[in-house]
């Protein structure tokens, strides 16, 4: 029974995965074709399709990697280099992941004050909310390289500029959704503490809270994505000499498609494991707070 | 104010307006009322008629806006403030994420008691609203009249002398329904309570209450107050006697007066 419900799940995925992997080929094949026939033609060399397909695949600087050369790469990287080496992707990838990580919790720490205010002080609910939306309207592409910049100035340089570029980003889905978890109670249970004279505090802990954890987790997986984001840009202008994103900007000056491709493959491994941290962690509350199975 | 001592609420001209957009609505209008200690006092009437409403003002979930109205002698607020009465209201409104035992407990924990005194009130309660051995259950764990159960246990558990029930049977099939009044008149009747209950059924009111307020609306107000003759001790079966259903016809009446039958 739950192995089969397993496999109804996977397949699915796997089915888009295979899909992809194929279309990936493809294009791989049509996007290094033009130059392997240049280099073919000066080069003097005739080739079989099998053996010209087989070149557009194992090219060292293709417009397209193709997906095993993306995988060697990811293998080498991370399981053949010592961690510390500065091609490790495991290095690299310690290095975003402590500033998401930092990012993300002031983010969220930010976000449920901002979203704590609001429910609680009229003046906030009126003037914040306009300024918070707006905040995510400007690219953080923009706002980016000049947080890092003028703190650079003031000598603070590292850690805490990437961080605060996630926190930027991370704050707003949480703020917005204990906002709303925090009003999520039904009328009835708020009327229920007032006869038993409940005080703000006592109606806020027992009851606005508890009943805001199932948004806090939705808002905090979007917020851990987010928070990767904002350290992966704020890796770029830094000229950062570690981290995805100071390896993806060197891949790019260097034509190292591959090594691209490979830190994106990183990247977005890194988010699928945030995503599911904080999934199990919903999880493990939602058992703790009596949830129905569904 | 001259309300006689053993009077747990005592409204005098009670009204109250609520101002909409639509212009104003008068929700209850001028009500003379006593409720004596004791007393299962049942609120009928069609929707509209302010029944839910005057209970809120008890409450001091609303404020009236016209006339007196004392609760234990006191202000709503003040007996609000001093926890002079137990709420349930029209849904269970158990929070999801507390066992049982833990929603009963919750008035407890507000009002600091000590742990110990938390655990036997939880007990006793649930013993009186015949849920032994549910305590640990959570909400979604029960049927709904296990759970509005549970919900009367959570407003007595606290001891006070009045109890204010807003159609707390309304969602409930009418198998479940007679089985809980029946189990509420003993529960009255081993409490000692005062209640003020609200309902549209015509049996239930009857079966209940020892006074029966009859009310209409468009303004809300009280249109014949009827005191029950039947015995405090009542099987199911006293609802096939002619007493019964002589006061309910009376009821019927009352409410027919007010025009409630019209629309």
């Amino acid at each position: 029974m739950r192995s089969e419900t397993f496999a109804s799940r996977i397949g699915p995925v796997l089915t888009i995965v295979a899909t992809i992997i194929v279309i990936w080929y493809a294009a791989a094949v049509w996007m290094n074709a033009p130059f392997q026939r240049d280099l073919d033609r000066r080069g003097d060399v005739t080739s079989t399709t099998m053996e010209f397909i087989a070149k557009t695949l194992s090219q060292p600087k293709p417009i397209v990697p193709a997906p095993h050369q993306v995988a060697q790469n990811v293998f080498e990287n991370t399981f053949l280099r010592k961690v510390s080496s500065n091609r490790s992707l495991v290095y690299h990838s310690w290095v975003t992941l402590s500033s998401t990580l930092a990012g993300f919790a002031f983010g969220t720490l930010l976000g449920v004050l901002i979203a704590v205010g609001i429910v609680h002080v009229k003046a906030l609910d009126r003037s914040l909310m306009p300024w918070i939306i707006a905040s995510q309207t400007v690219p953080i592409l923009a706002i980016a390289p000049m947080v890092v910049v003028v703190l650079a100035a003031i000598n603070v340089t590292g850690l805490i500029p990437k961080a605060l570029i996630s926190t930027y980003l991370s704050f707003f889905p949480v703020a917005v959704g204990m906002v709303k978890g925090l009003r999520s109670p039904d009328i009835i249970q708020l009327d229920l503490m007032r006869t038993y004279n409940a005080s703000r505090w006592q109606t806020f802990w027992k009851l606005r809270v508890p009943a805001s954890m199932p948004f806090l987790f939705t808002s905090m997986k979007v917020a851990v994505a987010a928070s990767l984001v904002g350290a992966i840009v704020a890796e770029l202008p830094t000229g950062a000499a570690a981290g995805i994103g100071s390896k993806l900007l060197a891949g790019s000056y260097y034509s190292q498609t591959i090594d691209m491709w490979a830190a994106l493959i990183a990247g977005s491994l890194l988010a699928v494991i945030l995503v599911t941290i904080v999934g199990i962690g919903a999880r493990l509350i939602d058992r703790r707070m009596g949830v129905r199975p569904a | 104010m001259n309300a006689s001592a053993s009077s747990v609420v005592s409204a005098r001209k009670l009204g109250l307006t609520f101002q909409t957009s639509d212009g104003p609505v008068h929700a209850l209008s001028v009500v003379d009322l006593e409720v004596e200690k004791g007393d299962f006092v049942s609120f009928i009437g069609p929707s509209g008629c302010g029944k839910t409403t005057f209970l809120r003002v008890i409450a001091d979930l609303e404020k009236n806006t016209a006339g007196e109205i004392t609760v234990n002698g006191m202000t709503p607020e003040e007996a609000r403030k001093s926890r002079c009465y137990g709420y349930v209201f029209q849904a269970p409104a158990l929070y999801p994420w507390r066992t049982i035992e833990k929603n009963v407990v919750l008035p407890l924990e507000i009002m600091g008691y000590s742990k110990t005194e938390q655990k036997q009130r939880v007990q006793r309660t649930l013993d009186l609203v015949n849920l032994t051995g549910f305590g640990k259950k959570y909400p979604w764990q029960l049927s709904g009249g296990m759970q509005q159960r549970a919900s009367i246990a959570r407003a007595l558990a606290f001891d006070a002398d009045l109890l204010l029930m807003d159609e707390p049977f309304g969602a409930l099939d009418e198998i479940v329904r007679d089985h809980l009044n029946e189990q509420l008149l003993k529960l009255w009747a081993a409490t000692e309570k005062t209640i003020c209950f609200v309902t549209h059924s015509i049996p239930e009111a009857v079966y209940l209450s020892t006074k029966i307020v009859v009310m209409s609306p468009r303004p809300g107000r009280v249109t014949d107050v009827i005191h029950s003759t039947l015995p405090r001790e009542r099987p199911l079966e006293i609802r096939e006697t002619p007493e019964f259903l002589e006061i309910a016809h009376r009821v019927r009446e009352g409410l027919r007066a007010g025009h409630s039958y019209e629309e």
